[in-house]
């Protein structure tokens, strides 16, 4: 559905390399995610294949179309969300509504199936400006006007970005029952925790992919063992960890500090562990091993 | 932390706009030195609270004070105690970092003299020398933030207010950002933070959680697990965030 090819795209004659190098592809009916932290080159990735952006080098196709020869059937054919609220603040949700359809050569009433379970919660306020609406209707509204032309691909560019744990899961469900319509959707996320729930994912960071697999045999390669830990006093904890021989990676997470034993014998380290913290004088000391997460992941990629 | 010195105290904290009770009869104390997380669904009234705790917005009703402050009559005592960054506002991205530290260490009312020692030791600290004279638009978002944080610490406030200071940011630098943030409690400064990572939740001394414009939790991470019977900060967010009426 989705093929690119080596695109790279550099800013301030070339004094910024946005994205550097980058291939993958996305299947038909795949709920791809690009994950990674600000700045990483999300946004250009998807501003070059919804044609907004040319690539400096190499090549990609969405739905077979070229990005750059073809733009306007691709135009035509994706649904695009993007990063910052971008409909029109003084028209009300039902005008913005009816002019995207318009603007598609469709009507609300012939797609109105795609959105119905997410247009009904803003419905009661379908006359309100969209300029006044709350974050979480805003978008909601964006969500149905990049929907309305039933796209075939869609892509959503942190959607859930600055919002809540409860509502992130609710736009994620939405998202689960528009793949099982059939869309393809392509979403960027820096929030680790929702990797595990799309199909593939591509680790970014600083304009080069780290990774791109599925979630779970991304995780499964993770090469060293992880150990969480916890003693009493957790912030002379992760502050004495470094100094345990042979080096580990240790870093905060959550209530436990997870300990990366860097190709030493998990085993063995365990107990050496144990040892080390109790000559240190801790108390209820645990240390567990365990799997990694997405995260940790990532944190490895950064950090090796 | 000290929890003999309060340096926030709010008893039935209220604001309303209108019919809408932003924020309802919310009461807490916080201490010297803590680092105290304030969470809340999108919409729960968390920014609202915020902003009358920094002497930016006069409760409708309801009492607080901060640093000692009256948050009615002393918002310009207040202003001058408190240190303040967000995700959204926080530095000038057309000034240099050098520039920076100067603009917003006079607007809290640095001397030339301390500017001068105070800047030099911030950008050793950071290992910013090489980026001292770039503009901030040039720097990543995670030295960004870092810088920002340590500026709105610079003249010693005894509060500083963070909001969302780690959003999308990669989860490296996220980690280093909360070493930042104990130093700073260690130092004294007591931090009121807010967050949607749940793991962030768990490194603060005490969380409170809002839900339609109420605190409806307050206590140590370990506390609230036990008190809802739930693994995980996320468990506990979702449980109490999930009732609520208020459109997000």
């Amino acid at each position: 559905m989705i093929a690119v090819n080596h695109i790279s795209k550099t800013y301030n004659g070339g004094a910024v390399k946005a994205v550097n190098d980058v291939s993958f592809t996305v299947d038909q009916g795949e709920l791809f995610g690009l994950i990674g932290p600000d700045g990483a080159g999300k946004s250009s990735i998807f501003r070059m294949l919804t044609t907004l952006l040319l690539p400096d080098s190499g090549t990609a196709t969405v739905n077979g179309y070229n990005i750059v020869t073809n733009y306007q059937q691709i135009r035509s054919s994706v649904g695009y969300m993007p990063g910052r609220f971008s409909l029109y603040q003084d028209l009300s949700i039902e005008e913005n509504l009816h002019f995207f359809a318009t603007l598609f050569n469709t009507t609300v009433e012939e797609n109105y199936h795609l959105i119905a379970d997410i247009y009904v919660q803003i419905a009661p306020f379908k006359k309100r400006r969209a300029g006044k609406l709350s974050g979480g209707m805003k978008q909601k509204l964006a969500l149905c006007c990049a929907l309305i032309h039933k796209p075939t691909v869609l892509f959503l560019d942190e959607p859930t970005t600055g919002v809540d744990p409860v509502s992130r899961k609710e736009f994620w469900e939405v998202l689960g029952r528009l793949k099982r319509q059939g869309i393809t959707i392509v979403v960027s996320t820096p929030y680790m925790d929702e990797a595990s729930l799309c199909d593939r994912i591509a680790l970014i960071q600083q304009g080069k992919i780290l990774s791109v697999d599925t979630p779970q045999r991304i995780v499964a390669a993770y090469p060293d063992q992880l150990y969480a830990v916890k003693a009493t006093d957790m912030l002379r904890l992760v502050q004495i960890l470094p100094a345990f021989r042979p080096p580990v990676n240790s870093y905060l997470f959550g209530e436990y500090i997870h300990v990366d034993a860097l190709g030493i014998d998990g085993d063995a380290l365990r107990g050496d562990l144990v040892r080390f913290l109790a000559a240190e004088g801790f108390k209820g000391i645990e240390v567990v091993p365990i799997s990694p997460t997405i995260e940790d992941c990532f944190i490895k990629m950064l950090t090796s | 932390m000290n929890p003999e010195e309060t340096v926030i105290k709010t008893a039935n904290l209220t604001k309303q706009f209108g019919d809408f009770v932003a924020v309802n009869h919310i009461s807490f104390e916080v201490y010297q030195g803590e680092i105290f997380g304030f969470l809340g669904a999108n919409g729960a009234g968390k920014t609202t609270a915020m902003r009358m705790l920094c002497g930016l917005s006069i409760p409708s009703s309801g009492n607080a004070t901060i640093a000692g402050f009256d948050v009615y009559r002393q918002t310009e005592q207040i202003k001058r105690q408190i240190g303040y960054m967000s995700q959204k506002f926080s530095l000038y991205e057309d000034l240099t970092v050098k520039e920076n530290i100067h603009f917003f260490g006079g607007i809290y009312g640095l001397d030339n003299r301390e500017l001068k020692t105070k800047s030099d030791a911030l950008i050793a600290q950071l290992g910013l020398q090489s980026e001292a004279k770039k503009l901030v638009r040039e720097l990543p978002l995670g030295w960004k933030q870092k810088l920002a944080f340590s500026v709105s610490v610079l003249h010693r406030p005894k509060i500083v207010f963070l909001d969302e200071p780690t959003g999308g940011v990669d989860p490296v630098t996220r980690r280093q950002f909360w070493t930042l943030i104990y130093e700073a409690a260690s130092n004294g400064i007591t931090v009121f933070v807010t967050t949607h990572y749940m793991d962030e939740a768990e490194y603060c001394n005490r969380v409170s959680i809002m839900v339609d414009g109420s605190i409806e939790a307050l206590g140590t991470p370990q506390q609230l697990k036990t008190q809802l019977n739930e693994a995980t900060m996320d468990g506990v967010f979702y449980q109490l965030a999930r009732g609520a009426k208020r459109e997000a």
